[in-house]
């Protein structure tokens, strides 16, 4: 028989204002086994822990029952109280009776009778629990990074600087992601690839960040400290390590009508290209599609340039296998298609844009050298407007519910460069709200308003309408001086809400990471642990985890990188003891626990058994890898013979705990 | 084939044409118009108050009728076919609608939105095809240009009339496409033409008028087409001097049977 020890926690009022705790230590000390049972203000405070210590020592408790908050709230802090005092800290249960009981019963009596019962079930468990000793799994010292923009960048730097080996895979064939396409940036409106390039060239250079760009990632198992993962090498048709970037296949190939993606289409590049020209790698690429040698073997211009001969129309994908540590999503974002807002003829007219066009057409290596010209007709512009929270904020159904976040602050920064360079342009903002908190935004806006006259309107834009003498008819609603608007505008520019990156799904299935309805990555803790998926091992930097600017997302990838600098600074890993058991004795060999294990910890061996009548016997059985099982309980389940049990979960214990319920 | 016809008051007597024009086209592209029995007028205006249930039932009748003889219901004028399939839409979904119709007409077989609602363009479009459409004509209307009205009420709510993109439509453009003739695309073709202000704001209407017809002339339409008695009241004599027509007129024309 255990000596048990139940100590019920007020939580100050979070459990004391609902539930009657001093009647619940005291039915509890009827309870078999009970030798000890009090209730205490702040259980988790170290006069609370110190209670429990000294009541182990006194009265020499063998298990410990804690009524308070969630588990996964403070098991930890009483497992360690416990252990602090001599006992195994697997021999601590929690009932808990402010989460599943306190905060959601309003009923003092009733929510006194769950709360007797709760505990009544940790003492039942806290009978058959048994001491458990955790194992150890080893770290890889080598952390992936998946998504080489500004967020990708910034926390491959930081682990590499504190030491460890980190890897970079970007689907594109350079990384810089989507800062490389931006002008300038806002508060300060230092230019984007200024600030930018340098980083990159530092990835490149770094002997710790090794880059797998134009590369995707094929699939992921294990777990934290031990991931494998296979990354998929797309051919670019171009041997990088001969490859000296000196551009001349991409002036002589001649299919030249390529939209250019860089330049979001509004330009033409050829079929062998380096995305630009601050490019890294600086390797040139050939678009399978689009070339005549690969797609009907007519041309090889490139190959004849190529003073390195560093052209190879034979290269073939090539798939590469690495273990790491830990893993970072940064997959990043992209403005949402704006098919459904036709309202805004951005199909039918060249000369509206989105936002991300408007910044190619101001950026010097943009289609337009950086004079901000019409598309249609190549004149300037005279007259602007920018319509925000397009798509953003949109409860039809058309767009996203959320607020992209980034756009009030660089529409103010379009408006207001706008002003700058052409003062006689006139320029419209439209907005719903216009949101600026952060550091020198509102300032920002308000010089947008106030020293460049741009023309803030409250109300959204009804219709563009395109006119046959090119300009565009803006139809609007001004809601403050409640009027219908009527612009003749030259340009609108589209405000477009941002939406997490296509390939976020696939990899969060690989990664088994969590998303939201939008298809952002889920934080292990909204407040607490904003960096971290739910899953072990696995951290979130940038847009991936929800829309941020810059400043935002270099703070969330230094932070990512914190958190895996700190993995992988440990040697070995504690490992979950709770974990499954195979009873080799009553084992059948029949597979089914290892059909359902998800993280493929079941093998089987064969194994000789002395029979009672002294023979050996050679038979099939399973055993469980103790470093791999997750403890989900699967197989406990499936297993026909009784043979699978979780440790510290048997199904001893749940009996146990139902019967105490049902008493 | 046999679809059951709902023709509605105007085109018995202002857009008798909408109606005769249908009619002649269908035999010539092999099917049939049969209109319903005892229709009443659908009220004009899709009846907003939620709790009112008897501006609806005239279309819950209309609707239960096709269903009796096991038909879809084909409309022709928008504002028909706008109140019928948003009533029909409200029965689907709406149980108290659906039980208060029910209890109220105290029909054999209880109506509970079976019937498919389909706009004569959508017939055209989905079951004789706009290019077997171009087949079938005989007189092709080439080198006309031609600007599709829409309006409001063909296309509006999108989720409920569910016909094409409410802002960029092209059902009308494909089918002038189909008749041989130019469509032109215009900004102002899903604009409202002003309704039943015409009853007591002339004024409204007009500044609407104008501005739909101008940005037709502005785009170099000859003519307009529309499948709504009102949009062509109210259109029919602009300050830009563009005819209007209504869309079966023309179909009857490039099919060769409109004397």
């Amino acid at each position: 028989m255990q000596r048990i020890g139940v100590f019920v926690c007020h939580c100050g009022t979070n459990i004391a204002a609902t539930v009657d705790v001093k009647a619940v230590a005291e039915a509890m000390k009827n309870e078999p086994g009970v030798v000890f049972s009090v209730d205490y203000q702040y259980m988790c405070s170290e006069a609370g822990q110190n209670l429990i210590q000294d009541t182990i020592k006194e009265q020499k408790l063998t298990g410990v029952v804690v009524c308070s908050c969630s588990p996964r709230m403070h098991e930890a802090t009483f497992r360690k109280a416990a252990a602090k005092a001599g006992i195994n800290s697997y021999m601590v249960e929690i009932a808990n009776i402010r989460e599943q009981c306190s905060w959601i019963h309003k009923d003092i009596m009733t929510a006194t009778e769950k709360a007797i019962i709760l505990a009544r079930t940790a003492v039942a468990k806290v009978q058959l629990n048994a001491p458990l000793t955790p194992g150890e799994s080893p770290v890889t010292k080598r952390a992936l990074v998946i998504g080489g923009g500004i967020a990708g960048i910034q926390t491959a730097l930081d682990i590499a600087e504190a030491g460890f080996d980190v890897d970079i895979v970007e689907k594109q064939p350079t990384i810089g992601g989507k800062m490389t396409q931006i002008d300038k940036t806002f508060p300060t409106l230092d230019c984007a690839a200024c600030i930018l390039t340098p980083k990159m060239v530092d990835c490149a250079q770094n002997e710790k960040i090794h880059i797998y760009a134009y590369s995707e990632v094929e699939s992921v198992s294990g777990f934290v400290g031990n991931f494998t993962v296979k990354i998929k090498k797309k051919a670019r048709y171009v041997d990088t390590t001969k490859c000296t970037g000196c551009g001349i296949c991409t002036e002589k190939c001649p299919k030249k009508s390529v939209p250019n993606e860089f330049n979001l289409g509004m330009d033409n590049r050829r079929a062998i290209y380096i995305p630009f020209a601050q490019a890294v790698p600086k390797v040139a690429t050939i678009d399978a599609d689009n070339c005549n040698m690969l797609k009907n073997g007519k041309c090889g211009v490139c190959a004849k340039v190529c003073t390195a001969g560093a052209i190879d129309y034979k290269q073939q994908d090539e798939i590469i296998e690495e273990q790491y540590g830990a893993i970072v999503a940064a997959t990043g974002y992209n403005p949402i298609s704006l098919e459904k807002y036709d309202e805004f003829a951005y199909s039918q007219s060249k000369d509206v844009v989105t936002s991300l066009e408007f910044e190619r057409l101001t950026n010097a290596a943009g289609p337009t050298s950086g004079q901000l010209l019409r598309p249609s007709d190549g004149k300037h512009p005279h007259t602007i407007v920018f319509v925000q929270c397009v798509g953003s904020r949109d409860t039809s159904g058309c767009g996203k519910e959320y607020c992209s976040k980034i756009c009030c602050m660089y529409t103010a920064k379009h408006a207001m460069l706008t002003r700058e360079k052409y003062p006689d342009t006139d320029v419209y903002v439209f907005y719903i709200d216009v949101r600026t908190p952060g550091k020198l935004f509102d300032e920002f806006y308000r010089r947008a308003v106030e020293q460049y006259g741009v023309h803030y309107i409250k109300g959204m834009v009804g219709k563009v309408a395109p006119r046959a003498d090119g300009k565009l008819l803006v139809q609007a609603s001004d809601l403050i001086a409640n009027e219908q608007l009527h612009i003749e505008a030259d340009m609108v520019v589209l405000a477009a809400a941002i939406e997490p990156d296509k390939s976020a799904r696939s990899i969060a299935t690989m990664l088994t990471a969590s998303m939201d309805t939008n298809d952002f990555f889920t934080e292990a803790h909204p407040k607490l642990r904003p960096v971290e998926s739910p899953t072990a091992g696995v951290f979130l930097s940038g847009v991936c985890q929800g829309p941020k600017d810059i400043p935002e997302t270099v703070s969330q990838a230094s932070a990512a990188a914190a958190k895996v600098i700190g993995l992988l600074s440990k040697d070995k890993l504690t490992c979950n003891p709770c974990v499954a058991h195979s009873d080799e004795l009553m084992c059948n060999g029949c597979s089914a626990c290892e059909k359902v294990c998800p993280y493929g910890a079941i093998t089987y061996s064969d194994k000789e058994f002395r029979q009672p009548d002294r023979t050996v016997a050679i038979r099939r059985v399973a055993s469980v890898n103790e470093a791999v099982c997750q403890g989900c309980g699967a197989c406990t389940v499936a297993c026909p013979s009784g043979a699978m049990d979780l440790k510290g979960f048997s199904n001893k214990q749940i009996m146990a705990e139902v019967d105490a319920i049902c008493k | 084939m046999v679809y059951s016809y709902y023709p509605g008051c105007t085109l018995k007597n202002k857009a008798q044409d909408l109606d005769r024009y249908a009619r002649l086209s269908a035999k010539a592209l092999g099917f049939e118009l049969e209109e319903i029995e005892n229709w009443q007028c659908c009220g004009g205006v899709y009846p907003m108050a939620r709790d009112e249930i008897a501006t609806k039932l005239s279309s819950v009748r209309a609707l239960a009728d096709a269903k009796a003889h096991g038909r879809d219901l084909i409309t022709l004028c928008s504002a028909c076919h706008n109140v019928l399939k948003q009533v029909n839409n409200d029965i689907l979904t709406d149980e108290d609608i659906r039980t208060r119709a029910n209890n109220y007409l105290k029909l054999d077989d209880p109506y509970m939105g079976e019937t498919k609602v389909i706009h004569f363009l959508e017939v055209l479009r989905d079951v004789v095809g706009f290019e077997a459409l171009k087949e079938k004509v005989t007189n092709p209307l080439t080198g006309k240009k031609i600007g599709a009205y829409y309006g409001c009420l063909l296309l509006r709510p999108s989720g409920v009339m569910d016909m094409d993109n409410p802002e960029n439509p092209k059902i009308m453009e494909d089918f002038i496409r189909a008749i041989g003739a130019e469509p032109v695309i215009y900004p102002q073709r899903n604009e409202c033409c002003g309704g039943y202000l015409s009853l007591e704001d002339k004024e409204a209407v007009a500044k609407r008028r104008e501005k739909i017809a101008q940005s037709a002339a502005e785009f170099e339409a000859e003519c307009m087409v529309t499948a709504c008695p009102l949009c062509m009241y109210n259109l029919k004599k602009n300050d830009s001097n563009i005819p209007v027509y209504y869309f079966t007129e023309l179909l009857a024309e490039a099919l060769g049977v409109k004397n």
